[in-house]
């Protein structure tokens, strides 16, 4: 299970509150998910987003996370912050690592020449599942954003 | 998340159960590459009990499909949920595979 873990209402009640920290291991990866999914649902998240645009982009910014921001280092851990709001979603991923530059690993996955490619498609499908993806600097790490309107 | 592997006539099926993501892509390789070695040809993965697929788990079925194609075999998708198509079609990936409807349509198309 999760190291720690928190849910809640902002006092208002109109945004759930995820907060997770997780050892550094991809096999955290879909418990993760399922606990943010499961609060998408509770706010009435369309079907698509709760099925492709929410677990597809969020496993793509852990493993990121825990493989490239961490270097698959197992004394790393990785945090998740997520305020699941009736307009929106938003998703903070963060690790203890530098952290990499999101245009510079931009490639286009569908192009003839790299559609044969094994990799390549992380951050293209993050870009494409969520309405922004950015790049925060933080004390102790690197934190990406991801943001989706509700359908 | 598990796959189940079993042969059906002269192809061997693998049923991806949950999801095919960073976790478990591995599994998969491995399951069908052990099958590979020992002199199979013909390989359907049916996604009909699959909940969603990450970045690393298209690419190992892109990995598959080329060592497939080196021993002279042939590599064929089925059961993609609406959701799934649209992961295959945003990354154009649905142009690189063979993917049918159906089970039966799959096996039928060897």
């Amino acid at each position: 299970m999760p190291r720690t873990e928190r849910h809640g209402s902002s006092p208002d009640g109109r945004v759930r509150v995820v907060d997770v920290e997780i050892p550094n291991d991809v096999r955290y990866i879909e418990k993760v998910v399922e606990l943010v999914r499961r609060e998408c649902q509770v706010m009435a998240y369309g079907h698509r987003q709760l099925m492709l645009n929410v677990p597809v982009a969020l496993t793509e910014a852990l493993s990121n996370a825990i493989l490239r921001g961490n270097g698959d280092d197992p004394a790393k851990h990785v945090h998740v912050h997520a305020e699941v709001g009736a307009e929106r979603l938003v998703l903070e991923v963060g690790d203890e690592g530098t952290g990499f530059d999101l245009d510079a690993s931009l490639i286009d996955p569908t192009t003839p020449e790299n559609l044969g490619r094994e990799d390549g498609r992380g951050l293209f499908l993050m870009r494409k599942l969520m309405d922004r993806v950015e790049r925060l600097e933080a004390a102790h790490g690197s934190v990406v954003r991801m943001t989706l309107h509700r359908e | 998340m598990s796959f189940s592997v079993k042969k059906e006539g002269e192809v061997v099926v693998v049923d991806v159960e949950g999801q095919l993501i960073v976790g478990n892509r591995q599994e998969l390789k491995q399951k069908v590459l052990d099958e590979l070695e020992r002199g199979e040809k013909k390989f359907l993965i049916d996604f009909s009990q699959t909940g969603y697929i990450d970045s690393s788990g298209l690419g190992v079925l892109v990995s598959l499909s080329k060592k497939i194609r080196e021993q002279g075999g042939e590599l064929r998708l089925a059961n993609l949920n609406d959701d799934l198509k649209t992961l295959f079609e945003l990354t154009k990936l649905d142009t690189l595979f063979q993917i049918a409807d159906t089970r039966e349509r799959a096996l039928q198309s060897f």
